[in-house]
């Protein structure tokens, strides 16, 4: 049903129609509003039987998913930023065992300085933790892509994180078709594990390996990686059949047909990219933009076939290694591996700064110039940082550097001093 | 009291099933036991944790009528139980991580809920370091919701997996790897240390009980109890460690009762945050003699004994016993 409604309600009412059986959540900004209606919407009893555990950190909610996930049940949780963090050895514990748990991540970037906004560095940070992870662009596909990643995570028995930018996506009211019940029953089936705690059947879960064996067990959740590089397209048009329209897939091009310039990002970034896009198609610029879907696993040889033709990319993202660069640019250059063409990386969006059609419109014509540094960080006041890095200089007590910031912009505690 | 019968009326600690009637043997004692934990495994001779564990799980499996699912912290008893490619569970078993085996069971019981499957009980198991220290939080988070899980802590009052690190239930005056006997204050600092019975009666939960490798047919007994209450259960079992405690092997046993009967180790039951039973002492021991026959307070003895050491000890003892009126 098409509704004007919250990302995160739409969320949560999809995830309520994906009949989990266990809901586990420790409350995080933005993550918030999907766990509070899930837990509505399981008082309600409108998920049947589903058990909504509040548990007292993030490491116990991933913790309660392992051991319903690994008792049969379909187990759901979501968190954001220092969550995430907070609960990183589960993470991998999951994807180790083999558990398919759904969760959503609310991005949001990670402190300190502590902040509530968007960015992609919690998710990043846990990119290699063995989980298959979805970016979503809108919320229509925020919903569509936790039903396939319900599909997916069963059928190869892996986790999967859906990510879906914090207030940008989850706060916004939007017209979003939450789907019927039905075509929900219908594309995905019940949960049958390929491994489960049973009376009848006893079997040790989580048993120790050594040297021996450790490789070919790693191995193996590597090989279910390049499965899903086959099985994300068929979920992907096999949900187009019974919902009648796109989600999901590994990469999403966009006037890509012989441009010169291509932008790739991934997230809700995309529509900004997009205009931006057209706005210098219609100038007569020929440049286009490739969205990632599916970060984890990385589509190597679908991003390489839509990039052969390009004379420069452009990866804009909201993460980077201190003293390195960008993240997601590290693999796309491996895609591109043999091809001499100039990467450029622009990091943008940190911690919630608009990323503007204006600047972006700047940046990559810069880059079309070729006249950027890489990495280049968008709409960077420099001034700031020459104070600061001068003030650094003068003394050796200087400071703490936030709090020198916001004293200098006239704020204190988001005060005015 | 859980225990239906007590044996020192015998006037022998070595007494055996042969003695009772078919309805009060252990479940041990049985043939058709479930040998939940079989042998095989790697845990080290004399290890009271193994043994512990053995009639723990064999306990709980009798009472679920062998439908029950067991949760484990890493440590010694997941490490010695499954080394690849072998494993010596015979009972569906799942180790997830040292610090969240309580949140785990805790996931397995809202499953079987969310099945609607009644048939089977879950029990979480782990050594005193993943249950006091690092799987603290979970604990609670456990215990604070009621959730129907029996949790059991193996306390051999170290890390021994690790090597016989501190752990917030090393006893004062205990030398362990990161305690050492060197110094002014050799050993385990004073006045600190978790009593985590204590802290899991505080959470109002409807079982708590202290249990012991010394009466294995009271242990079986509160497992047996405990298994026949819905809602959070913790058991804390005290079981020697031949290895990290300095001690001979065949001496878990003989430790495991000294603790008990000096007062060091009380055994107690307690419903809804009130104790409701005391196992009595019998014969009051000092603590010097629990503590002299283990390397690890070797400090206490060698190259002088240190009276003052062992009266803060045993001032730790007597309180135990007037607080609990351990020999009324
Ligand atoms: C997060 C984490 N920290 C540390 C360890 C290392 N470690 C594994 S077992 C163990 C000690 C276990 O001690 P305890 O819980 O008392 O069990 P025991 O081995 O004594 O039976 C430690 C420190 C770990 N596996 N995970
Ligand atoms: S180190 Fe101690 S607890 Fe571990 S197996 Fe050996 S005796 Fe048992
Ligand atoms: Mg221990």
């Amino acid at each position: 049903m098409l509704k004007q409604i919250e990302g995160s309600h739409a969320i949560a009412e999809t995830i309520a129609l994906c009949r989990p059986e266990v809901i586990c959540a420790y409350p995080i900004t933005p993550q918030t509003h999907i766990v509070e209606r899930l837990s509505e919407l399981t008082r309600t009893g409108d998920i049947g039987n589903c058990q909504y555990i509040n548990v007292e950190s993030e490491f116990a909610a991933l913790s309660v998913a392992i051991g319903a996930s690994a008792a049969g049940a379909r187990a759901y949780t979501a968190t954001s930023s220092q969550g995430l963090l907070f609960m990183t050895e589960a993470v991998y514990n999951a994807a180790g065992l083999g558990l398919p748990i759904v969760m959503t991540i609310g991005n949001r970037a990670i402190g300190a300085p502590i902040n509530i906004w968007n960015d992609h560095s919690d998710s990043m940070a846990l990119r290699d933790a063995g989980w298959i992870q979805f970016y979503a662009e809108t919320n229509q596909e925020a919903v569509d892509l936790h039903i396939q990643a319900f599909r997916l995570a069963e059928r190869l028995s892996v986790p999967v994180m859906v990510c879906v930018d914090g207030f940008i996506l989850t706060h916004a009211y939007e017209r979003i078709e939450v789907p019927e019940p039905e075509p929900v029953d219908a594309y995905l089936p019940a949960f049958e594990p390929v491994q489960v705690l049973d009376p009848d059947d006893p079997v040790t879960i989580g048993a120790m390996v050594g040297p021996e064996a450790f490789t070919e067990v790693r191995y193996l959740a590597h090989h279910k990686h390049l499965q899903a590089i086959d099985v994300i397209p068929e979920l992907s048009t096999e949900f187009a059949d019974v919902f009648g329209r796109q989600a999901g897939g590994l990469i999403r091009p966009y006037r890509t047909e012989d441009a010169e310039t291509v932008v790739i990002g991934l997230g809700s970034v995309m529509g900004t990219i997009k205009e931006t896009v057209d706005e210098m198609r219609d100038d007569g610029v020929s440049i286009g933009a490739v969205t990632i879907v599916s970060f984890r696993p990385f589509p190597m040889l679908a991003l390489r076939v839509a990039l052969e033709n390009a004379k420069r990319v452009i990866v804009v993202e909201k993460c980077f290694a201190d003293g390195l660069g960008g993240i997601v640019v590290g693999s796309v250059r491996m895609a591109l591996r043999g091809f001499s063409t100039p990467i450029y990386t622009v990091i943008a969006g940190l911690g919630g700064r608009p990323i503007t059609q204006a600047s972006l419109r700047q940046t990559f014509g810069d880059a079309v110039a070729d006249k950027i540094n890489d990495p280049h960080f968008l709409d960077l006041d420099w001034a700031v940082i020459d104070r600061e890095l001068a003030r650094g200089q003068d003394k050796r007590r200087s400071g703490p550097i936030a709090e020198n910031i916001l004293r200098e912009m006239g704020l204190v505690g988001g005060k005015p001093v | 009291m859980t225990q239906r019968i007590k044996f020192y009326q015998t006037g022998t600690l070595t007494v055996g099933n042969r003695l009772l009637d078919e309805d009060n043997r252990t479940v041990q004692g049985t043939v058709d036991r479930s040998n939940s934990l079989t042998s095989g495994h790697r845990a080290c001779q004399g290890c009271g944790e193994a043994l512990g564990a053995r009639y723990v799980v064999d306990a709980a499996m009798r009472a679920a009528g062998d439908r029950l699912f067991a949760v484990n912290a890493t440590g010694c008893l997941e490490v010695f139980s499954t080394p690849y490619p072998e494993s010596s569970w015979q009972v569906p078993w799942l180790h997830s991580l040292f610090g969240n085996a309580p949140a785990v069971a805790t996931g397995v019981r809202a499953a079987l809920r969310a099945k609607g499957r009644t048939d089977i009980k879950v029990l979480a198991q782990g050594g005193d370091g993943g249950t006091a220290d690092i799987g603290f939080g979970c604990l609670s988070g456990m215990f604070e919701r009621n959730d129907d899980v029996l949790y059991v802590c193996y306390d051999n009052e170290a890390y021994m997996n690790t090597g016989v690190q501190r752990s917030g239930s090393t006893p004062p005056a205990a030398r362990t790897s990161t305690t050492p006997a060197a110094g002014a204050a050799p050993g385990n600092v004073f006045g600190q240390g978790k009593n985590v019975p204590r802290i899991a009666m505080a959470h109002g939960i409807p079982y708590v009980a202290t249990a012991s490798v010394a009466d294995l047919q009271d242990l079986e007994a509160k497992v047996t109890k405990a298994m026949n209450i819905d809602g959070a259960r913790y058991i804390h079992v005290h079981v020697p460690c031949p290895l990290g405690w300095g001690s001979a092997p065949c001496d878990t046993i003989k430790l495991a009762r000294l603790a008990i009967e000096t007062g060091l180790f009380p055994l107690y039951e307690a419903e809804y945050g009130d104790v409701t039973d005391v196992t009595p002492i019998r014969r009051r021991m000092p603590v010097e003699d629990y503590l002299r026959p283990q390397k690890r307070f070797a400090h206490l003895f060698r190259p002088d004994l240190d009276a003052e050491v062992l009266a803060q000890i045993q001032k730790i003892a007597d309180d135990n016993i007037e607080k609990l009126k351990l020999l009324d």
